[in-house]
């Protein structure tokens, strides 16, 4: 069939062009601006070409120890939360029922977590976690062991890798559970009848049949975590010294705290690209993962997921909700 | 290798104290002897699935008992029971390749490296899965995935019976021909017991010698594909095997003679016995009546249709409120629509109350 030729309908386009325009493509070519530049307030600004780039990859300079320190405890944050949150959410999702009311409960309850805000999980562990108030902080003390978040290190990081475990492990039970459930009676009855183990049953089902959605939750648990800012500032407010300083924490800071322009314009573009790579990396893997998924199966009813969700915009230079 | 006894089996999922309507499974007492080729067959939701697990083991039975070799393992896991089930749809082991798909049940238990090789090897040979050894199983196409499911179960050299769940849903139409002549040739050749379950009664036909023909939870009639054609125990099984269906009529039975609607029908046998107040119909295959001229003493019926299936001709007809199929010979035709319809009296059964009535000689 022949297309009509009808180029008024890039008029159709035009409002959306607009508005992607102003919300996401002037925000950030200002900030791609700002980054050239520096500025010592009265806006004033002075061309700095890529020095601030530069400085940012130099761990000699100020700019760049700061960057490539958080960068360090950012990446080492993420690698702990994953090492935990993956094997645990699959654990919690293989113990929940299959059907039942209980069904229902177990998923309410594994929800609730999701359901509070940042801030506010923030606020309540930080509470928790006090030696003098704090349940936690107290018993802990009470029972002989010297915790305090506050004034040390260890005791800080323990707390807020518990606090994210706690906040966000149920999104990957949950994640878990909906590919168990997709996975047809039939599997475990051959099994039943070749005589599988428990972890066989495991390794030989259950594990292949979740890679997609694991795939799904190491992505999001990563992005998320490699983003964090809220709890943990709420919390330790990236201390003691600068223990628990994350890379958003870093960049606030510079941006609204010192004021710094330029500088946090630079750091924010090399946030977004780093986060922007490692997103491609996982879209590619799980896209050629699907396609050879495709080719073999014809019969399998495994939901498929949008790789789409896993390209959300990160607002650049743009601090997380909650802070103010 | 086992002859397997169902001993007033009954399943009902809604438990034991259910009233026994809703049974899935109606009590059931049956044997099937070692080394039968049986299909189990029934429209769906009848209670063949529930049976075939209840004889696998995934279903543990509401009461009764079953017997392996005489020898009681109703209790026992599926994992104890030496069967094993092939299910509608494929069941492979995704990350694993063909030969350690079939090793699987094997290494399970414990079985030693060399004799596992051995094994697979015989197996794979058997079901013409040798190229494919070492090839991830998901790449293969779902008849091939059906016979390592199948392989799964004869690997185990001490496999009782092997049970089918409707095997062929997901196979292309001619590649079901050539499985279930695979698996013909496995039952001549293993000297297994298979029990196979299917609603398609071509394939039931042509697979077993012995059809277990199933019907509201309950099992109508069991025999040889011949038996259930000639001589079906139930309407159910008249109506259900044989295409088009037997055609089942109401009528009164007196002796050697049965009426509908004042035409008397000659009978072979003399019905004098019959139940008093039964339901009495009398059924009676398209094969053995006859279209042919209207004509004095013959039931008269008009032609709505005629279906030529090529090797035969139908003819549906209707008299009052009844309807039915008969064989219409080469060369009929009716001008005015209107037909007498020809009984062949040895092959008109009597049914009181749905169950076949033995008359006398």
């Amino acid at each position: 069939m022949d297309k009509t030729v009808n180029q008024k309908a890039w008029f159709l386009v035009l409002p959306v062009f607009l508005v992607v325009a102003f919300s996401a493509v002037l925000p950030l070519m200002t900030v791609v601006n700002y980054s050239m530049q520096d500025t010592f307030g009265n806006n004033q600004f002075f061309w700095n070409g890529v020095g601030w780039f530069k400085e940012l990859l130099d761990p000699s300079t100020d700019l760049g120890g700061r960057f490539l320190a958080s960068l360090g405890r950012n990446l080492f944050f993420s690698l702990v939360i994953l090492a935990i949150e993956v094997p645990l959410g699959i654990v919690v999702a293989l113990s929940m029922p299959r059907e039942g009311w209980t069904v229902a409960a177990c998923l309410v309850i594994l929800a609730l977590p999701l359901l509070i805000p940042w801030n506010v999980v923030g606020t309540i562990w930080q509470i928790f976690g006090r030696p003098d108030i704090g349940l936690l902080g107290y018993v802990l003390n009470a029972a002989g062991i010297d915790y305090n978040y506050v004034s040390n290190d260890i005791d800080a990081w323990v707390t807020v890798i518990v606090m994210d475990v706690w906040h966000w492990t149920s999104l990957v039970a949950l994640l878990c559970y909906a590919g168990l459930k997709s996975i047809p009676e039939a599997y475990y009855q051959a099994a039943q009848i070749d005589g599988a183990s428990r972890w066989a049953v495991f390794k030989a089902i259950q594990l292949p049949k979740m890679n997609r959605v694991l795939l799904i939750a190491v992505l999001l648990r990563f992005m998320d975590s490699f983003m964090i800012y809220t709890e943990p500032f709420v919390v330790t407010g990236g201390g003691p010294g600068n223990s628990t300083t994350f890379v958003s924490i870093e960049l606030v800071k510079i941006a609204l705290g010192q004021f710094d322009l330029g500088k946090a314009a630079a750091l924010s573009l090399v946030y977004n690209l780093i986060i922007l790579i490692v997103c491609w990396i996982f879209y590619t893997v799980m896209t050629n993962a699907g396609a050879e998924r495709k080719v073999q199966a014809e019969s399998e009813p495994a939901a498929e997921p949008k790789p789409a969700a896993a390209l959300k915009p990160v607002p650049a230079l743009k601090p997380k909700e909650g802070v103010a | 290798m086992a002859r397997i006894d169902l001993v007033d089996l009954a399943h009902s999922y809604g438990g034991n104290d259910a009233p026994q309507d809703s049974f899935a499974l109606k009590p059931v007492t049956m044997t099937w002897r070692q080394g039968g080729a049986y299909a189990l067959l029934g429209p769906s939701g009848c209670g063949k699935t529930t049976l075939l697990n209840v004889i696998s083991g995934i279903i543990t039975p509401s009461r009764g008992q079953i017997l392996f070799d005489g020898k009681d393992i109703t209790p026992l896991s599926t994992q104890k029971r030496n069967i094993a089930q092939v299910f509608q749809f494929p069941v492979i082991y995704d990350t694993m390749t063909v030969g350690q798909n079939l090793a699987f049940p094997l290494k399970n238990r414990g079985v030693p490296k060399a004799e596992i090789d051995k094994r697979v090897a015989e197996i794979g040979r058997l079901l013409d899965l040798e190229p494919y050894l070492n090839r991830k199983a998901t790449r293969l196409t779902a008849d091939a995935k059906q016979k390592i499911s199948l392989g799964r179960g004869l690997v185990r050299s001490d496999v009782a019976a092997v049970l089918f769940d409707e095997p062929l849903t997901v196979i292309d139409p001619e590649l079901k021909w050539q499985l279930r002549s695979k698996l013909k040739a496995l039952h001549r050749e293993l000297d297994l017991t298979m029990i196979y379950v299917t609603h398609d009664q071509t394939e039931a036909l042509t697979f077993a010698d012995t059809v277990v023909v199933m019907h509201d939870g309950r099992v109508v009639q069991s025999g040889t594909p011949a038996e259930l054609f000639d001589k079906p125990a139930h309407t159910f099984v008249g109506y259900f095997i044989g295409s088009p269906g037997m055609n089942i009529l109401s009528a009164e039975v007196r002796g050697r003679e049965a009426r509908i609607d004042g035409h008397v029908i000659a009978l072979n046998r003399a019905y004098d016995n019959l139940p008093v107040g039964a339901k009495i119909e009398i059924g009676v295959r398209p094969e053995f009546v006859e279209v042919v001229a209207p004509a004095p003493g013959l039931l008269t019926a008009k032609i709505e249709r005629l279906d030529d299936l090529g090797r035969i001709r139908f003819a549906r007809a209707r008299f009052g409120d009844a309807k039915l199929a008969a064989r219409a010979p080469a060369g009929f035709t009716s001008s005015d629509g209107m037909a007498g319809l020809k009984f062949d009296p040895s092959h008109v059964h009597v049914y009181a109350d749905s169950l076949l009535v033995e008359g006398a000689a």
